[in-house]
């Protein structure tokens, strides 16, 4: 056996074909990198091609050992744990190795790290539910996020079962990828920059009735900022109506061009799937 | 009036109620319909106000005129304040805009007392109608029942629900009658009753009918005002544990009364509102429902007030020392619960890896438990956390030190150069 660090495309499928190739070339890993993060080093280094049979294998065997193990690695490989690769290398190894029952057993060390990744991930998740701001224009809701984990996927369903009928898109601004939804589909796509349009009539006045309503509904003799930070970190107030300076509360006429405001030039309206793009994670196998 | 006055006089009016939860709805979505209730067992937070609270939903009054003259409310008759009104058609307004935008999960509807009580739900019946039916909204909406209204309007109100509370306010029928001389005890407990059978009824009819419709599928919940009264915590505690045993109600909210008004009967304007008294109940209200305490277990009525310094978890551990240090390896569920510093997720945590292996006492952080607390209380394999010493005594004072961050601090005082001393 050799150590070897393995670089693939950044997809979840060429992460397992890092795992597959490690088992066929018999290699110890001692890091997987992206291409485009990869520093050259006096370690050997094999460039991972993805190939989408071998990844299905991979997948495969790891639902057959545990369908809870395989969650793991597809939500794992979503979060922003430093070394997340390594991290779930090493799980999927014990897996094989050792059978499902460590799964049970939070404090073991190759899952602790995981799990507490895993756990954040779903935390901000379940926040950002409640956190996402949409304005309404023209007749679309757009909203933005900046999450530290990749969340698209894990709050597509929640927002396509609630805006059933609707049109949407959620962009975030840390990972640049889009969710678009509309009649019924969902698609995740990368968007390199994204500029929202300033409010309408309309748009403002229900910004500022909420604005209104929020700063009412505090109880004064209660006042408690730190219980607030402990709820809502500041990190999210960025992207939240309440907490915008008097700008984003002025209705501006908008300026005349594109049909659908809100979505900059070249970049394809919901509902127009995009040419091929790079996979988005949750939508693989 | 325009909508944003309106807004801002029905909202600062509804402010003291303390519950805005959006758990236990299991509305999923529906075509032709806008909204669903959080699948999530918590509910869903879409923002805090700077007092630190949930906002989960949009919680107003339909109206601020009230034809009772309750002493401690800010909307009683006798109060000078400016009065507002909602039509339904706004306030569903209001309600679908935000909920598009992902402001709100939902409408809390509660009213001043117009008219009547039956009057007034009626008012409240329409509006949740066009709601429901011309909007199609699908997303929670919480009503209040007015003490007093009669039991068919509390059932259309219940079919257009997903939870319905009714306000008991006072914990003492003493209290009522001195502070709120339009209400009964009766007519309180009346729909509490009615909206519990009901509820019953209709998952019955559910087993057997996959249509039929749905009475307050999420449960009713109510408020008790801590501070008013002079009420005990031990008789709070009781009477919780009666609502949760007899009335199978989802929640008990305490709210610290925060006095609006100077009246001989309640407390003077510039007393502080009880956060902390408050705060204990919370812990103590959490003990009845997931830990397997009795109200008779934490307090009687030697020690009718839960002890503010400590938490009532550790409090009574520390009056039941002999039955400690429990073995995380073998103890059951039950046991592993009145660990303080354990909880119902890193209780479970310990039973799933126990089966795979012996557990350490440095685990037990990673699976969640709150060590500085739980330390004094436990072993593993044998062994307690290595080079702790303690006594009974200097074990409340360990217990303080570690609870001592998470209370208000007292405020800081500015010191002045010209104050003369003393």
């Amino acid at each position: 056996m050799s150590e070897m660090i393995y670089t693939y495309d950044g997809s979840f499928e060429g992460f397992l074909c890092c795992i597959f190739e490690s088992y066929a070339n018999k290699e110890v890993l001692t890091a997987i990198c992206r291409d485009e993060d990869f520093l050259p080093t006096l370690f050997a280094v094999r460039a991972v091609q993805t190939d989408r049979s071998h990844a299905g294998r991979v997948y495969r065997k790891v639902v057959k050992l545990s369908p809870y193990g395989a969650k793991l690695l597809q939500k794992g490989f979503l979060t922003c744990l430093t070394d997340k690769e390594l991290c779930l290398y090493r799980l999927t190894v014990k897996l094989l190795r050792d059978g499902p029952s460590f799964l049970r057993d939070r404090s073991d060390e190759t899952l602790y790290p995981v799990i507490k990744a895993v756990g954040h991930l779903d935390g901000e998740a379940h926040l950002l539910k409640g956190f996402v701001r949409f304005s309404e224009l023209g007749g679309v809701l757009g909203g933005e996020i900046e999450p530290k984990n990749r969340v698209l996927p894990l709050l597509r369903s929640h927002f396509c079962a609630r805006y059933r009928d609707e049109s949407f898109f959620l962009y975030d601004r840390t990972h640049r990828e889009a969710l678009f939804y509309t009649a019924g589909k969902a698609v995740i796509r990368p968007l390199e920059s994204f500029q929202m349009a300033p409010p309408d009539e309309a748009e403002a006045r229900y910004r500022l009735l909420w604005k209104r309503f929020y700063d009412t509904i505090a109880i004064q003799e209660r006042y408690d900022p730190k219980g607030r930070r402990t709820h809502m970190p500041m990190r999210y107030w960025s992207t939240m109506t309440e907490f915008q300076g008097e700008e984003a509360f002025k209705a501006q006429s908008p300026s005349a061009g594109g049909p659908v405001p809100g979505v900059p030039g070249g970049i394809p309206a919901p509902g127009i799937r995009p040419g091929s793009g790079r996979s988005a994670p949750g939508s693989v196998l | 009036m325009d909508v944003l006055e309106k807004l801002t006089i029905l909202t600062d009016a509804a402010k003291y109620d303390a519950a805005c939860t959006s758990s236990g709805g299991d509305r999923t979505s529906r075509k032709g319909y806008i909204g669903n209730t959080s699948s999530s067992v918590a509910g869903c937070c879409h923002s805090f106000s700077a007092d630190g609270r949930c906002v989960s939903l949009l919680k107003v009054l339909l109206t601020n005129r009230c034809v009772y003259d309750c002493k401690y409310c800010v909307n009683r008759r006798s109060n000078e304040t400016k009065r507002a009104f909602f039509t339904p058609e706004e306030l569903a307004d209001l309600t679908i805009s935000f909920y598009r935008r992902n402001y709100i999960e939902g409408l809390f509807l509660s009213s001043g007392v117009y008219r009547s009580p039956d009057y007034t739900t009626e008012l409240m019946i329409r509006t949740l109608r066009l709601l429901r039916e011309t909007y199609r909204f699908n997303g929670y909406i919480h009503a209040k029942a007015i003490p007093g209204t009669a039991p068919e309007l509390v059932e259309q109100l219940g079919l257009l629900a997903d939870r319905i509370s009714v306000n008991i306010e006072l914990p003492s029928e003493a209290g009522l009658r001195a502070l709120a001389p339009d209400k009964t005890k009766g007519a309180i407990l009346a729909p509490m009753r009615q909206i519990q059978s009901r509820s019953l009824q209709s998952k019955e009819e559910l087993v057997k009918y996959r249509h039929a419709p749905r009475f307050a599928p999420a449960g009713q919940s109510t408020q008790l005002i801590v501070g008013a009264t002079a009420d005990s915590d031990f008789h709070i505690l009781r009477l919780t544990q009666g609502l949760y045993d007899r009335y199978h109600l989802k929640r008990v909210f305490y709210s610290a009364y925060i006095p609006v008004v100077e009246h001989a009967l309640l407390p003077s304007r510039d007393v502080a509102p009880p956060l902390l008294r408050e705060h204990r109940l919370y812990q103590a209200d959490w003990l009845l429902r997931f830990y397997g305490f009795r109200a008779e277990e934490l307090l009687d009525e030697e020690h009718p007030d839960i002890d503010p310094r400590v938490d009532p978890k550790c409090s009574w551990a520390l009056s039941h020392l002999g039955f400690f240090p429990i073995e995380v390896n073998t103890a059951d569920y039950m046991s592993l619960l009145r660990v303080p510093g354990v909880g119902v997720t890193s209780a479970r945590r310990i039973l799933s890896a126990r089966r795979v292996g012996r557990l350490q006492i440095e685990d037990l952080r990673k699976l969640g438990v709150v060590m500085k607390r739980a330390q004094y209380f436990l072993t593993a394999s044998g062994r307690a956390v290595p080079g702790l010493r303690f006594s009974p005594e200097s074990l409340l004072a360990g217990l303080l030190a570690a609870e001592r961050p998470s209370l208000p601090q007292p405020p800081m005082e500015q010191l002045s150069l010209f104050d003369s001393p003393g």
